[in-house]
């Protein structure tokens, strides 16, 4: 297992997505109010690209007509067939025990405590005075 | 003034000895219109004869289509069920069932009035107290509904459920609008109460085309549609959320095919995924849904002679609980005394002969314990 420097944590405002490289691995970074949630990129239906689809809330109903709309911007939709998907979890909502994308332990980590480690940064250089991304693959 | 059907004193636990099957979907036939006049108040009595309705002869059963009768079932007068002693040969002596559930398809929902449909719709199901269930114990019915006004439809309900021998409430296929519509909810709510499952028979009251592009020209067209309406009432049922705010109900689908359903259920399941965010309500997956709530007679099974196709087919519902025995005597759905398909293990058999109708039909075991 290595870990990736993917992207300084200024490049995905909250409510945005970034589709990123770890190790060959298409991953897409989702900003919910400052936390950071990694997914892999590959809807488990016929292989959507996460990255593409819709942020949406949870709708549940307690009975027929009653809309209850929670969570904004925490619901994934495939682009192809807009299974929903957990940003939190990777779970499917429409069958979570056994349709899942894989989910990813995303840090955000300072400049200055990168620059010295066994870290993988493929793609830009880590300047110590900003946060970064950081993912076990 | 149309009173209440009390309850019969002549429910009585008759039946000692274990059951061999209970046929779910059994079609008494009224002679002619002139057999209700007895149970119609004297205005509509006189109004029939006023003014000259003789006859309200439904396209859905032609009388002299094979599929509505099976030729050995016919008299030599070409009745056929008219009389109690038609059942007690052909179904209890012939089929071997020992108990059997009338469902009337005289055609009262053809009647345009809303007055006059919930007039010959009470007299028929009164004919079919006193004139079959009156006269052998080993016979229960379907409350037939006035659909066309809910207040009707319930109060025609409240009439009759005070007499057990009715085990559900029946309505046809072909309506005015989809059965998951939440103007029909009144219904579904009293018949949860009552624990009285919902009977969806073949069959139109011609309000709209029985095909969904318009009207076909023929009568095979016509049978064959019957299984695309109950594809799309099942889909209102399920997606308007009639399960969700009745989760007790069960739906006894008649006459409407059986193999059709998986890979439908398939279709409507892989779109539910995508879509739910519409419904919210239906919070999982249709089939799990059908599974519980939803149950269909046997015959038309709809599926070729060989017994491993039979089989296979019927391992796709995933689930021993849903078909129930019938005959759908008298219309022409088999030869012989063959109403169980080949391939059908003797275990389920079982469960569709009998444990599954007393499980869906409370009221049957209040007779048979």
């Amino acid at each position: 297992m290595a870990r990736h420097v993917v992207a300084a944590s200024s490049e995905i405002a909250p409510g945005d997505r970034k589709l990123v490289d770890a190790g060959g691995r298409a991953i897409v970074i989702f900003n919910l109010g400052g936390e950071f949630f990694a997914l892999a990129n590959r809807c488990p239906h016929q292989a959507g690209e996460l990255h593409k689809g819709k942020l949406c809330g949870l709708v549940r109903s307690p009975e027929p007509g009653v809309y209850e709309y929670t969570r904004e911007g925490e619901m994934i939709r495939c682009p192809w067939h807009s299974w929903e998907f957990d940003v939190r979890t990777g779970k499917s909502w429409c069958d979570p025990a056994r349709i899942r994308t894989r989910r990813y332990d995303v840090k955000v980590e300072h400049g200055a405590d990168l620059v010295e480690g066994p870290y993988v940064a493929e793609t830009f250089k880590v300047a110590i005075e900003n946060d970064y991304l950081v993912i076990d693959v | 003034m149309i009173a209440a059907i009390m309850p019969s004193t002549a429910v009585k636990p008759a039946l000692e000895t274990p059951l061999n099957a209970i046929d779910c979907d059994v079609h008494p036939n009224v002679p002619n219109l002139r057999a209700l006049i007895p149970y119609m108040e004297p205005y509509w009595r006189d109004s029939i004869v006023d003014r000259g309705i003789d006859a309200i002869d439904s396209a859905s059963y032609p009388p002299n289509s094979p599929l509505t009768a099976r030729a050995d079932w016919r008299d030599a007068d070409k009745r056929v069920a008219t009389r109690v002693e038609d059942v007690q040969k052909h179904v209890f002596d012939g089929l071997g069932a020992d108990i059997a559930i009338l469902n009337s398809l005289y055609g009262v929902q053809l009647v345009l009035n809303e007055d006059m449909a919930r007039a010959f719709t009470r007299a028929l199901n009164d004919w079919v107290r006193a004139e079959w269930l009156d006269r052998d114990p080993r016979l229960r019915a379907s409350i037939i509904l006035p659909m066309h006004n809910v207040e009707h439809a319930v109060d025609e309900l409240e009439r009759c459920a005070g007499d057990h021998r009715f085990v559900q409430a029946m309505m046809l296929v072909g309506g005015e609008t989809p059965l998951g519509r939440r103007h029909y909810w009144p219904i579904y709510e009293r018949l949860e109460k009552l624990g009285l499952p919902l009977g969806v028979h073949a069959g139109s009251s011609y309000r709209n085309p029985v095909t969904s592009l318009g009207w076909p020209s023929y009568y095979m067209e016509d049978y064959t549609a019957q299984a695309q309406g109950f594809q799309s009432q099942l889909t209102s049922l399920i997606t308007e959320g009639v399960f969700a705010h009745c989760p007790g109900l069960k739906v006894v689908l008649m006459e409407s095919g059986v193999t059709w359903l998986p890979g439908f259920m398939w279709r409507l399941q892989k779109f539910w995924r995508g879509l739910r965010f519409e419904t919210p309500w239906v919070d999982r997956p249709p089939m799990d849904i059908v599974r519980d709530n939803v149950r269909l007679t046997m015959q038309p099974l709809d599926a070729p002679d060989d017994p491993e196709i039979v089989a296979r087919l019927i391992d796709h519902f995933n689930s021993d609980d849903m078909l129930l025995f019938a005959s759908d005597y008298p219309h022409w759905q088999f030869d012989g005394a063959a109403a169980m398909p080949a391939g059908i293990s003797a275990a389920l058999a079982r469960k569709i002969k009998v444990d599954n109708p007393l499980a869906t039909y409370p009221r049957l075991r209040e007779t048979t314990a």
